[in-house]
């Protein structure tokens, strides 16, 4: 690690003891990785003067898997369920952008049925990613019971997608040209059932974390990211629509059926921790308003297209965007006519969200950062792939 | 007006933290909304969705035959080489020679449950079966043939 050394010997950014410090000087911490083994590890290397951070440089690298590289040598639809291990909390969003990519290729017209059902679909996965986010944010803050609040309903939608799809969390339900199976014939019952429990629970969450003092002062003008600097960092998704940027993929560059839908677009112009928060509280809203809209008008016919047996890319190079529950995630293919991929490139937006975290955190308190990360919103997997 | 802020920001505070509180003592004292399920001990009772990926299996009727012709699309579509077809060469009573599995070797440990294989087989011989308890203290355990010793394929599946 000569990372570390190297912070140190620059020497303009860290005083030694003794110097205009007090005495107390400059220390650079490690926080975590407590086990390189243990999943979801990030190192950042922090740089502090007393309390106040100077620096914050994240080390990258734990859990590369080198994705890109294996995609190269499978096919086009072996390539999609390993991208379900990017962003594990959006798993169906991420199929789907690769599905995209090689529908757009092969210039293969999915069936509407299963247009509405992936928008379905991928709303849920929303959801239950914001509702982890929620839980898991609220503990870093330090409240504990939020976590169990946030489980339970997501336990919901992981039993509908169990029904469906047959797996939990890396499904692996969408297939170029479709769907992999039909719905289960109790997906719209349920579905309901749990639209109606989460109205009604998503005001307790308001009761339990928003509107308490405590957070609200542990959040409120917290890793304030200016939306001048949101965009010249390329943040994405709910980090930077708290900073007032429209980049909401399914706005701008509507796909499936998205553009046939009513939603808003949530923006907050405060760009602090908060604003952050107050985006993905009403994202889970709106999600819910698109699942309503569609779930008692799935179109009957094929739940997939007609494909060949092998699928071959025509030579040239194909781009397709999607809104991840984290923000905007590319998939770039080059093909040279063969079945699998030249190369693939995957513009996640986890990696570019967490460039922004040094600009945020420099010169505010150490405590403040675990605000700044839950609010970020950080799924390492997916900033290092 | 100093201090009349700083007592209206302890009265809405103090309202904030009793809202939550509220929220807490609700399901303190209703325990029908507990939902934990106690996992070790409720497996009899345990119900797993009908199409849960487990592991894959490869279904065998009473006379002990498959339906698995050998045609390797499972191994072609699996991204990992979790299979492996093993083929061998049977004397038809006609004596001509006709091709047959001898094996399907599946490997638990490299398998990622995605269920392109099952889709991929055209005359169904293999299905996900919902088991997930798949701790073995031997590694070698994992590696599973599919086909049951003495099994051959069911009359009529090309």
């Amino acid at each position: 690690m000569f990372r570390e050394t190297e912070i140190l010997k620059s020497g303009s950014q860290v005083l030694p003891a003794g110097e205009d410090s007090g005495g107390a000087g400059d220390l650079v911490i490690n926080v975590g990785p407590q086990h390189p083994a243990t999943h979801g590890v990030l190192h950042l290397v922090i740089t502090l003067n007393g309390e106040t951070i100077k620096k914050v440089e994240p080390h990258l690298g734990y859990i590369h898997r080198s994705i890109e590289k294996m995609c190269e040598s499978l096919t086009y639809r072996q390539f999609i369920y390993v991208t379900s291990r990017m962003d594990y909390l959006s798993a169906h969003i991420n199929n789907h952008a690769c599905a995209l990519c090689v529908e757009k290729g092969m210039q293969i017209e999915v069936p509407e049925r299963a247009q509405v059902i992936r928008v379905i679909m991928d709303e849920l996965t929303r959801i239950a990613s914001h509702e982890l986010w929620w839980g898991a944010m609220a503990m870093d803050i330090g409240a504990f019971t939020p976590f169990f609040h946030a489980f339970r309903e997501r336990e919901k939608i992981n039993e509908i997608m169990e029904e469906t799809c047959g797996a939990r969390l890396t499904m692996n339900y969408y297939v170029p040209g479709g769907l992999m199976a039909e719905l289960h014939p109790d997906f719209q019952k349920k579905v309901k059932e749990f639209i109606a429990l989460f109205k009604r629970k998503v005001d307790e969450y308001d009761e339990l974390v928003t509107g308490n003092i405590i957070f609200i002062n542990r959040m409120k003008g917290i890793g304030v990211l200016p939306k001048e600097d949101a965009i010249s960092y390329g943040c994405s998704g709910p980090a930077a629509r708290g900073s007032g940027v429209n980049c909401d993929i399914r706005k701008l560059y509507p796909y499936a059926v998205y553009d046939k839908v009513q939603f808003d677009e949530i923006l907050e112009t405060d760009g602090d921790s908060l604003a952050r928060y107050m985006v993905r509280i009403r994202e889970m809203k709106q999600s819910v308003r698109i699942i309503e809209q569609l779930i008692d008008n799935i179109p009957e016919g094929d739940f997939q297209a007609k494909t060949k047996a092998v699928l071959k890319l025509p030579k040239g190079e194909f781009y397709s965007r999607v809104e991840t529950a984290r923000g905007e995630l590319g998939v770039y293919i080059v093909s040279e006519g063969g079945t699998t991929p030249y190369r693939i490139k995957f513009r996640s937006p986890g990696f570019s969200n967490l460039s922004a975290l040094d600009h945020m955190a420099r010169g505010s308190k150490l405590g403040d950062l675990v605000a700044m990360m839950g609010t970020l919103d950080l799924v390492i997997p997916d900033i290092d792939r | 007006m100093f201090i009349v802020k700083y007592i209206k920001d302890v009265f809405s505070g103090l309202k904030s933290l009793l809202v939550g509180m509220r929220r807490t003592g609700y399901y303190f004292t209703h325990h029908k909304e507990i939902i934990t399920e106690q996992y070790p001990d409720n497996r009899d009772t345990l119900v797993l969705a009908e199409r849960f990926k487990g592991e894959v299996v490869m279904p065998h009727d009473e006379n002990n035959e498959h339906r698995c012709t050998g045609c390797t699309a499972c191994e072609l579509a699996c991204p990992n080489a979790t299979l492996k077809v093993v083929t061998k060469f049977d004397i038809t009573p006609e004596g001509k020679k006709k091709k047959a599995i001898d094996k399907l070797v599946y490997h638990l440990e490299l398998c990622t449950m995605c269920n392109l294989c099952i889709v991929a087989c055209p005359s169904d011989a293999i299905v996900m079966a919902q088991t997930f308890e798949h701790s073995v203290f031997n590694r070698a355990d994992l590696t599973k043939i599919l086909n049951k010793p003495g099994s051959k394929i069911m009359d009529g599946v090309e």
